[in-house]
Parts: structure tokens; C-alpha cells; sequence
């Protein structure tokens, strides 16, 4: 299913340290290697302040990591400077949760999708009108939005204009971070087919951040699953039920469903993740896992192949 | 019947943002109110508990709580019934807290406007009222300030300080919506417990049709201000005939469903 003459981004062995109050250390991504292929989705899926943008924003270089390489198309994009970086920045591109947040209020939309070209002179200013109502279509929106303002649409359509901005640029990757969780879910299916849609045509690799499973798993090819700061399963998307990591079986008790079992009872883990301030020695699940070892209280298991593209970072699988 | 909303109609201005709602709640009765932003849920549940933002009021039918119309109500008789028979929980219980004032202080103070007992007996009620929302070490939380707590805590505060006089209505506006998935089943199945355990009636306002496919007895679906369908669960899930209702069904991902690649 992945090629390797696909693979477009490689992070490998990422960390990202913050230093925090007290002389203390906050470790937000520990040692992660994920992968990027073209006409491919990576789904990243944890609750809140796991790392999953955090390690996103890595790759659109809105930030660095303290250890660890990013390489694109086997160039080190954590190292790159000045001019060379701002020549890569057009093939990865980013849409944000929030498009009203994202986007200048007193830009015309025509203004906004084009601003990109201009930037890289793709484009000359005679040309902005006709390519703005090219792109809108693209995303399914009449051609005449180019002449609206952000304030003059809705949630759905501005998410749609981030996205005509973000492919502008024909980029080789884009990524999405939590891109539909501020839409109504009718509006949500079509932002995802539209997506899918688009990734087919142009064979984009797509990194896309979430905290559904139930969603992230009808569209990503590859699906790896973050809980505090540390990935622990990566497995194919098709494949989600077959899943191995009891943190991941949490995820998937936890989804919300019109068509489960309603006499069943909900079953979720209990209490939330502790502080990435003092992340126990050993597993980091360890304390709301119902098969925690003493082995998992002293050692940190470290992802072990268990079946085709799929990975779990368990004392139990091994 | 506990809650009898009447064909009303609430505006803002000249015209009705909801119009011709009725609902009908018994005792021990979950309902959800589902549908797209801006089809007018938050308003009648606000309408409900007479807290309609700016202009907004009811201009037209009944609502009528325990028999007895809400909307004759002085502003003395809703400070009592507000907070003892009905409660509200809000999307996110963190910003209607004040940032300045800890946990213990805001508590204290709501439960000694309802009932006349002593600082220490109130306090003690609150850290009972949190332990039981599965909060762990409840004096803790009483001394802490809303943002020292993460979302899930804040929610089950808001929760606790809802349930403290068993209310006979508890209104939800979107409790789970800002939370994470693990945390969400989490607050879904608290509310559940709330029902048996004192018989609560609750209106659930979502937009997550799988929560409240698996909270509620009985759905309404709501478009544009106006009831669109409405029915047991059993009929909204598999009886419904309702395009409406369908497109909504079909747009939920469900594992095992639908792919897209």
C-alpha cells in the first residue's frame, strides 16, 4: 500500500522539549518517526495536549524540534534558513481549525487564495479574478464568493476557502489540523469529500489532526494514535478494529455511534492523562491501563511490528 | 407532566426565530434537541429558564413547568426556581465561572442563596456534591481557581453545582461538545447516573447525534427555528422517513461505515 518512492516527508526520531517553570522540562513529542506518502492521509489522533500539533506545526516549520530531522524529499527541513526555506514553505501548506481565525477580515476572498501566488510571483495581479474564481470552484463554491468577505459566508464555505487557499499553491503536502471540528457533521461529510476529492486529483499527501477516531478512520490510509507526547499505535486505516493498543481500545470504546448497542454501557477510561510535566518512568499509559505490569511501571516499550504497516507500542505485544 | 412547552414562538426582532415549538417532558425523561448550528436549539432551552439574551421573549404560547405557566414568573420567583428545580449546564462551564474567585467561593455562595445553613455545613455539601461527579480529593478543586482545572474538571464543577438541589429539570446546552472523546463518555455516562439515581428529567441540546441517539428517549429534530421531526429513538433511528433526519444520519462517521478512500 506504501511505496517507498512515495515517501515525500520523513520525520525521524523528532523530540520537542519546552522548558517550563521550576527548572522543570516539558517533553511534548518523544522520539517520533512518522512517514508522509504522496496520494496518502496520515490520520494523528490523542486527546487535548498530546503533542499531535505539535508535531504537526514541525513539519509546516512553525517551529523546530530540539532533536530529530525532517526530511523532505530527503532534505533537512529543520535545518533550513532565510530564502531556501521560503522556497520550500509552497510545497507544504497548513488549513487551521478555526478559518475565521485563519483568515484577514478585511481581505476579499479574492485577495486571500491569491495572496500565495503573488507571493511566489506564480501568478501577475491581472491575473488574481480569473484564478481566485478557478480555485473557488475547485472547492465546489460559486466563482462570485471571490468578491465576498470572510464575515459574508459560512463556517462550512470559509473552511472551504482555506482549503482553495491552501492547495493555490499545488503543494505536495498539506496539513489539516482538527479542520472540520468546528463544522456542523452534515457539513463536516462534504468538507471530507471534498478533501478526498482533491487529494485523488492532485495526489496530495495529507497530514490530518483530530480527536474523532470515528471520523479520522473513514478517510486516512494510515492512522497513528499520540497519548502523551508519545505515539503508540500506528496501524492502516481500513483496519481500525483490528487494533492492538488498550489506549486505542479506550478511543474506540469511547465513540458515540447512531448505530451501536444502546443497551450497552459505555465504556471509557477513567481520569485524564497526568501532566506532561512529570510523565511517569515506563509506559506512559500506565496509570489508566487496566493490564498494567510491573514491567510497564519500569520500562518504556518502544513500537515492535505486530502485522503488516501496523505497530503498537506495548509490554503486551511482543 | 413535568414540562409542557406550548406552540410557542421567541424573537429577537420582528421576526420568530423559533416558531410553533412544542415538547412535552415527564419525569425521568431525556429528550435531545439536534440540528445544525443556528436552527434555534440554545433558544428555547434558554427560553426555557427565562434567560433569553437581549431582546429575545416569547411572543407566543405557553410554557408551563409542573402545571404552572414559567412566563407570569416575577424576578423573585425565578431566583428561586432557577438553580433548586432547574438547572443549566453550559458548552463550557469554565468561562461562566469568575476567574477571580476560587471553586469553594463561588459554591458556597450559590448554596447559601438557596438554603440557609452555615459557611462550613455549605462546604461540606460542595465537596460532597464533587466527590460524587467522580472528581477525585474535592476539597482540592473547592480551593482551586477555574483555570488551574482542565475542561473535563470544569465540566463536572458545573455539573456538581447544578445537581447540589436535585433539580427536577436539568437543561444541558452542548455539556460535551468542547471535550475530548474519553472525557465526553465520561460526562455522558454522569448524566445517565443523574437519572437513576434521582430521577432527573434532562433536555440535551447536541449536535452530536450519537450522544444523543444514546442519552435520550425521545429526539427532536430541529431546522431553521421550526421542529423538523421529532419521535421516539427507536422511530428517528430507523423509522424516520424524514430527508432531513436521514441526511443528518448518514453524515455521522461510524466505524465500519462508509469510507471515503
Amino acid at each position: 500500500m506504501f511505496n517507498p518512492e512515495d515517501l515525500v516527508l520523513e520525520a525521524k526520531h523528532v523530540t520537542r522539549k519546552f522548558p517550563a517553570a521550576g527548572g522543570r522540562t516539558l517533553t511534548a513529542c518523544d522520539d517520533i518517526s512518522l512517514n508522509l506518502y504522496r496520494g496518502k492521509t496520515l490520520g494523528l489522533v490523542g486527546e487535548s495536549g498530546c503533542g499531535k500539533s505539535t508535531f504537526m506545526r514541525f513539519i509546516v516549520s512553525l517551529d523546530t524540534p530540539t532533536e530529530g530531522e525532517i526530511l523532505f524529499k530527503g532534505r533537512d527541513i529543520t535545518k533550513m534558513k532565510g530564502e531556501e526555506l521560503r522556497q520550500v514553505r509552497q510545497h507544504i501548506q497548513m488549513v487551521f481549525q478555526d478559518p475565521t481565525g485563519s483568515m484577514n477580515p478585511k481581505m476579499k476572498i479574492r485577495d486571500t487564495i491569491c495572496e500565495p501566488l503573488l507571493n511566489f510571483n506564480r501568478i501577475s495581479k491581472s491575473e488574481v479574478d480569473a484564478k481566485a474564481r478557478e480555485l473557488l470552484e475547485m472547492v465546489e463554491l460559486p466563482g462570485d464568493f471571490a468578491d465576498r468577505f470572510p464575515h459574508n459566508m459560512s463556517g462550512g464555505q470559509r473552511q472551504r476557502v482555506a482549503i482553495a487557499r491552501a492547495i493555490a499553491l499545488e503543494p505536495e503536502i498539506i496539513i489539516m489540523d482538527e479542520a472540520t471540528s468546528a463544522l456542523d457533521v452534515s457539513v463536516q461529510k462534504t468538507v471530507i469529500e471534498l478533501i478526498t476529492r482533491l487529494q485523488r486529483e492532485h495526489n496530495i499527501a495529507i497530514g490530518f489532526i483530530a480527536h474523532d477516531l470515528g471520523l479520522i478512520q473513514s478517510f486516512a490510509h494510515q492512522i497513528a494514535v499520540m497519548y502523551l507526547g508519545n505515539i503508540v499505535e500506528v496501524m492502516p486505516g481500513a483496519d481500525i478494529d483490528k487494533c492492538d493498543h488498550p489506549y486505542t481500545h479506550a478511543l474506540m470504546g469511547a465513540i458515540f455511534d447512531t448505530k451501536m448497542d444502546f443497551s450497552k454501557k459505555i465504556e471509557s477510561i477513567e481520569g485524564e492523562p497526568p501532566s506532561p510535566l512529570d510523565v511517569p518512568p515506563g509506559c506512559p499509559f500506565q496509570n489508566r491501563c487496566d493490564c498494567c505490569k510491573e514491567r510497564c511501571k519500569q520500562e518504556k516499550p518502544s513500537l515492535v511490528e505486530v502485522g503488516p504497516n501496523h505497530q503498537v507500542a506495548c509490554h503486551m505485544f511482543r | 407532566m413535568l414540562l409542557e412547552i406550548n406552540d410557542i414562538d421567541i424573537s429577537y426582532g420582528d421576526n420568530p426565530t423559533v416558531k410553533d415549538f412544542s415538547l412535552k417532558l415527564g419525569e425521568g425523561q431525556i429528550c435531545s434537541l439536534v440540528g445544525e448550528s443556528g436552527s434555534g436549539k440554545t433558544t428555547v432551552i434558554r427560553a426555557v429558564l427565562g434567560l433569553l439574551p437581549g431582546a429575545g421573549k416569547v411572543t407566543k404560547g405557553d410554557i408551563l413547568f409542573e402545571g404552572r405557566s414559567l412566563l407570569g414568573y416575577s424576578p423573585k420567583e425565578w431566583r428561586e426556581l432557577r438553580g433548586s428545580d432547574i438547572s443549566m449546564i453550559f458548552q463550557d462551564s469554565g468561562a461562566m465561572m469568575n476567574p477571580t474567585k476560587k471553586i469553594g467561593s463561588v459554591f458556597l455562595e450559590y448554596i447559601r442563596t438557596h438554603k440557609d445553613v452555615s459557611k462550613a455545613e455549605a462546604w461540606d455539601m460542595g465537596v460532597k456534591m464533587l466527590e460524587r461527579m467522580h472528581l477525585p480529593d474535592g476539597e482540592n478543586v473547592m480551593k482551586s481557581y477555574p483555570f488551574q482545572l482542565s475542561g473535563g474538571m470544569r465540566q463536572r464543577v458545573g455539573i456538581a453545582m447544578a445537581m447540589t438541589f436535585q433539580p427536577k429539570l436539568l437543561l444541558a446546552d452542548e455539556p460535551t461538545s468542547a471535550l475530548d472523546v474519553t472525557t465526553q463518555a465520561q460526562i455522558v455516562r454522569q448524566m445517565m447516573e443523574l437519572r437513576d439515581e434521582y430521577g432527573t428529567s434532562i433536555i440535551i441540546v447536541t449536535h452530536n447525534l450519537g450522544v444523543a441517539a444514546y442519552m435520550s428517549d425521545y429526539l427532536v429534530v430541529m431546522k431553521m427555528g421550526e421542529i423538523e421531526d421529532e419521535g421516539t429513538r427507536d422511530h428517528i433511528l430507523n423509522g424516520s422517513q424524514n430527508a432531513y433526519t436521514q441526511k443528518l444520519l448518514a453524515a455521522v462517521p461510524s466505524v465500519g461505515g462508509e469510507r471515503y478512500v
